[in-house]
């Protein structure tokens, strides 16, 4: 069980990490979700060992590691890049933690073709890290990081150097080599489809800042605030008049109380009989739908998707159905009406 | 097609002028001072090698040689690998003062260092109590002062580069600071450690000017004993001997250390962006103190040059600079110390200017990409020829234009450009070295890109190539001009009497009795390391990663 309490890194009169803190259950997988440069880096470094600590506590299983160096730690770390060591072969690499530890010979072979055999290489033991595509790399650092049978394992952005294809299919992946050998760990990432197929909770990382913390369902239906929703991928948020306005379209049971309202991109659906009512202002073909720009009246311009055979032309008005499964209604109003176009 | 090939000829005809140049001005006397050798009546004569090898005082020599440079390097590597790590992986105030320190020894001319070092270990210098003057201890120190900023700069850069989380992973996996050096930053560092310890040993074992201003007729390396036995017993039949075995050896150690260092596939993959110098903690103690006794070791010869220089009798004054206008103490020299300087800096301005030149042309050719084997084994060949002469003694050079352009239709020998030839042809191999990396790093896909816009070659050279090279190519001329201007070795066979550089009045100046002779060389000593520091100062500021590199 690792416990952080209250964690903040400066440097340079910056706070990287601020006053942060965090449980993490044996056996869980638990993502740290923010976008780059929000000090979820750092967080895992200072975790592992790497940072000075500013103030606040990190601990395992009771034991605070405020004395303990990296290298004592008992915990593995796992880059995007893999970071594998380049003069040696695949199975040095993987038997690394082995060989410090004075293991005998033959049980390293045996544990690194076993490890391999667990990642799906078997047979690679003799290559060069050189000679291994980008996925491969990244199951052979992962292979490496488990050898040494780590109490924690913490993963810096282990996919998002791949392409989207290999990314998803290697998410699953760990995540079932994960389940399999039991290991807790912690991964930091900005990518959504990371944290979905990883990880068993999530935190809500923006400024140095943990905004959310939760299982995923829970943080992923309930953001607690604007911030955390924009990150979540709700890139547009309703408030006051327009978010009633909104709820009342869509059938809320209590209007009157809301707030704020947070929607993904796909929140609005053309239909004929829907109860708002818009002029398409743009239109996208994607594979699945037609995302489109609407100008809805009494809401401003917004996100809306349509069926991929309806018939969407630009300046036409069109209906829009709301789908309050797509939204979420927040607990606190939102400071003003704000759109992330990059956050999906 | 017609274009291509017009592009094709015209390529050749560029590779033609230095190809032609290297041929005359290096290759020619080359072989004019090996055929001394071993070409007697009109045929080859191979006994001069074990005559020669089989005298006592040429295996003396061979055996110094061999083992002061080693000495040298491995004190040098042992020295500067921590110095590198201190000043380049650590984050501290005055960081970039002491990295400039560090350099500034490489490009003071041969003889200020010897005659700085000279004048630490005398009776009377600082360390006089130590009684190391005349030995061979002097003899390695300043070739360690030397030489640390090779490791410094070529380990460092690696360093610098080097991607920080590779280590944090091994630490993470369990492995103390001592194992993650040991098996994790030390094998990135090797290919930089062994292209720095060749070069180290390189210019070790070909040290010229250093030697013999420290070692006198004592300790001598093959340098400094084919300039004694050319120009003291006119032996020329055994100099050239011990100048095959000198490029025999260097060719040899040049290849092992190419394999040495392409042996297995060590992609370097450099990320600059990710590897941020950290604030110096207590582990990082002994490197500290390793670079405070490095900078001690470095700023001691050239502190004790500068007092001593202002250093009249028993008191201060400038006597020693006013008698650089004289001709020295019985008029030891035929020109005042001005005069040559003057003479240094016209010399240098054309060694330069051929230097660049030749530099530039070549740099261009090798770096082009190559399409198809045979032009990427004429690449590698010419860029392997122009690394020579970095390894063939400058003495020998001198040597041989003297025996082999003099006469029609290469009479040069009294041609003002002599010197400024030979001086190019030292230069050459760093000119080359600088501009390499710097043009081999430009995206061939630029230039493509440029084409499609409509950019002709010439264009496309102009708008791509120039914006990237110009600060590079500045940075070489001025490594070729500080080479230049302390260049010892071929210059004091080819210069005239009458035009003598500063480097080679300052020899004649402490090779004479009188302490005011020796003042002068103080002196003298000072103003041409100014110039040249001065001058790297604003290459330096160019800021070339890959200056000077191997």
């Amino acid at each position: 069980m690792l416990t952080v309490r209250n964690l903040t890194v400066r440097f340079d009169g910056v706070t990287a990490v601020d006053d942060v803190s965090l449980d993490l259950p044996t056996g869980e997988v638990l993502a740290v979700l923010g976008p780059s440069g929000c000090g979820k880096s750092t967080l895992l470094r200072a975790i592992a060992g790497l940072e000075a600590l500013s103030s606040g506590t990190v601990a395992f299983d009771g034991q605070d590691l405020a004395g303990t160096p990296t290298h004592k730690r008992g915990f593995a770390l796992m880059f995007q890049d893999g970071q594998l060591f380049p003069h040696q072969s695949v199975a040095a690499n993987v038997g690394y933690a082995l060989r410090l530890r004075g293991t005998p010979k033959a049980s390293v072979a045996t544990r690194v073709a076993s490890l391999l055999d667990l990642v799906g290489l078997p047979g690679h033991g003799d290559r060069l890290p050189v000679e291994l595509s980008g996925g491969e790399r990244q199951r052979v650092a992962l292979a490496r990081s488990l050898a040494a049978d780590p109490r924690l394992l913490l993963l810096d952005e282990p996919l998002s150097a791949l392409d989207r294809e290999l990314r998803e299919r290697l998410a699953g992946d760990l995540r079932g080599i994960l389940g399999r050998a039991g290991t807790t760990a912690l991964l930091v990432t900005h990518d959504h489809d990371e944290v979905w197929t990883v990880a068993d909770r999530v935190a809500v990382m923006q400024a140095g800042r943990i905004l959310q913390a939760g299982t995923l369902d829970e943080v992923w239906r309930f953001p607690v605030s604007g911030e955390a929703a924009l990150l979540l991928g709700y890139p547009t948020i309703l408030e006051g008049d327009a978010a009633r306005l909104l709820a009342r379209a869509g059938d809320h049971e209590d209007v009157e109380s809301v707030g704020a309202i947070a929607l993904r991109r796909s929140a609005l659906r053309v239909d004929e009989v829907g109860r708002l009512g818009g002029r398409v202002l743009s239109a996208t073909l994607t594979p699945d739908v037609v995302r489109l720009r609407v100008l809805v009246e009494g809401l401003g311009e917004m996100h809306a998707v349509a069926p991929q055979d309806t018939d969407v032309r630009i300046d036409h008005d069109v209906r829009l159905r709301v789908d309050m499964g797509r939204t979420a209604v927040l607990p606190e109003p939102a400071p003003a009406r704000r759109e992330d176009p990059a956050v999906r | 097609m017609r274009g291509n090939w017009g592009l094709r000829l015209g390529t050749v005809a560029l590779a033609v002028v230095p190809v032609a140049f290297l041929g005359v001005f290096f290759l020619l006397p080359l072989s004019g001072m090996l055929a001394q050798g071993f070409w007697v009546d009109g045929s080859l004569d191979l006994s001069s090698l074990s005559q020669t090898l089989s005298r006592p005082r040429v295996q003396r020599v061979l055996w110094f040689t061999a083992w002061a440079s080693l000495t040298a390097t491995a004190v040098t590597v042992v020295l500067g690998v921590p110095v590198a790590y201190a000043l380049y992986r650590l984050d501290f105030p005055g960081r970039q003062s002491l990295r400039a320190l560090v350099v500034m020894p490489f490009v003071l001319p041969t003889v200020v260092v010897g005659v700085a070092f000279r004048t630490l270990f005398a009776p009377a210098g600082p360390f006089g109590f130590l009684g190391l003057d005349g030995t061979p201890v002097a003899i390695l120190a300043a070739l360690i002062f030397f030489n640390l900023a090779v490791v410094v700069r070529t380990v460092g850069g690696l360093w610098e580069g080097l991607d920080r989380r590779r280590e944090d992973a091994a630490a993470a996996l369990g492995a103390t600071p001592w194992q993650v050096l040991r098996t994790v930053t030390l094998p990135a560092l090797k290919p930089g450690i062994v292209s720095a310890a060749t070069v180290v040993f390189l210019f070790c074992s070909t040290a010229f000017g250093v030697v013999l201003t420290l070692g006198g007729l004592r300790y001598g390396t093959v340098e400094t004993e084919i300039y004694i036995l050319t120009t003291q017993f006119l032996d020329l039949r055994a100099a050239a001997v011990l100048s095959v075995v000198q490029l025999f050896a260097v060719v040899v150690l040049l290849l092992l250390a190419g394999r040495t260092r392409g042996g297995r596939a060590t992609a370097l993959e450099r990320s600059g962006a990710r590897s941020s110098a950290r604030r110096p903690g207590r582990r990082d103690l002994p490197a500290l103190t390793v670079t405070g006794l490095v900078v001690l070791f470095l700023g001691a010869p050239l502190l004790t040059l500068v007092t001593r220089s202002l250093r009249v009798g028993d008191g201060w004054g400038l006597a020693n600079y006013r008698s650089l206008g004289t001709t020295g103490e019985g008029t030891a020299l035929l020109v005042p110390v001005w005069t040559a300087l003057e003479n240094s800096l016209r010399i240098a301005v054309d060694a330069t200017l051929l230097a660049l030149a030749l530099g530039l042309t070549v740099a261009f050719l090798v770096s082009r990409p190559a399409r198809g084997h045979a032009q990427r084994r004429g690449k590698a060949v010419l860029d392997g020829l122009f690394m020579l002469p970095l390894g063939v003694s400058a003495v020998t050079i001198g040597f041989g234009f003297l025996i082999t352009l003099d006469e029609p239709p290469l009479d040069l020998r009294s041609s003002p450009l002599l010197v400024p030839i030979a001086q190019a042809m030292v230069a050459l191999p760093l000119v080359v070295r600088t501009l390499v990396p710097v043009l081999r790093s430009i995206d061939p896909r630029q230039r493509q890109a440029a084409a499609t816009l409509g950019a002709s070659p010439l264009r496309s050279l102009l708008v791509v190539d120039l914006p990237l090279a110009w600060r590079p190519a500045l940075a070489a001329a001025g490594l070729a001009f500080a080479v230049s201007l302390g260049e010892f070795g071929a210059t004091s066979f080819l210069a005239r009497s009458d035009r003598p550089t500063l480097p080679v009045v300052i020899y004649q100046l402490i090779s004479r009795p009188g302490a005011e002779n020796f003042g002068t060389a103080l002196a003298a000593s000072v103003v041409l390391g100014v110039v040249t520091v001065s001058v790297m100062g604003v290459v330096e500021r160019l800021r070339v990663g890959s200056m000077g590199s191997f």
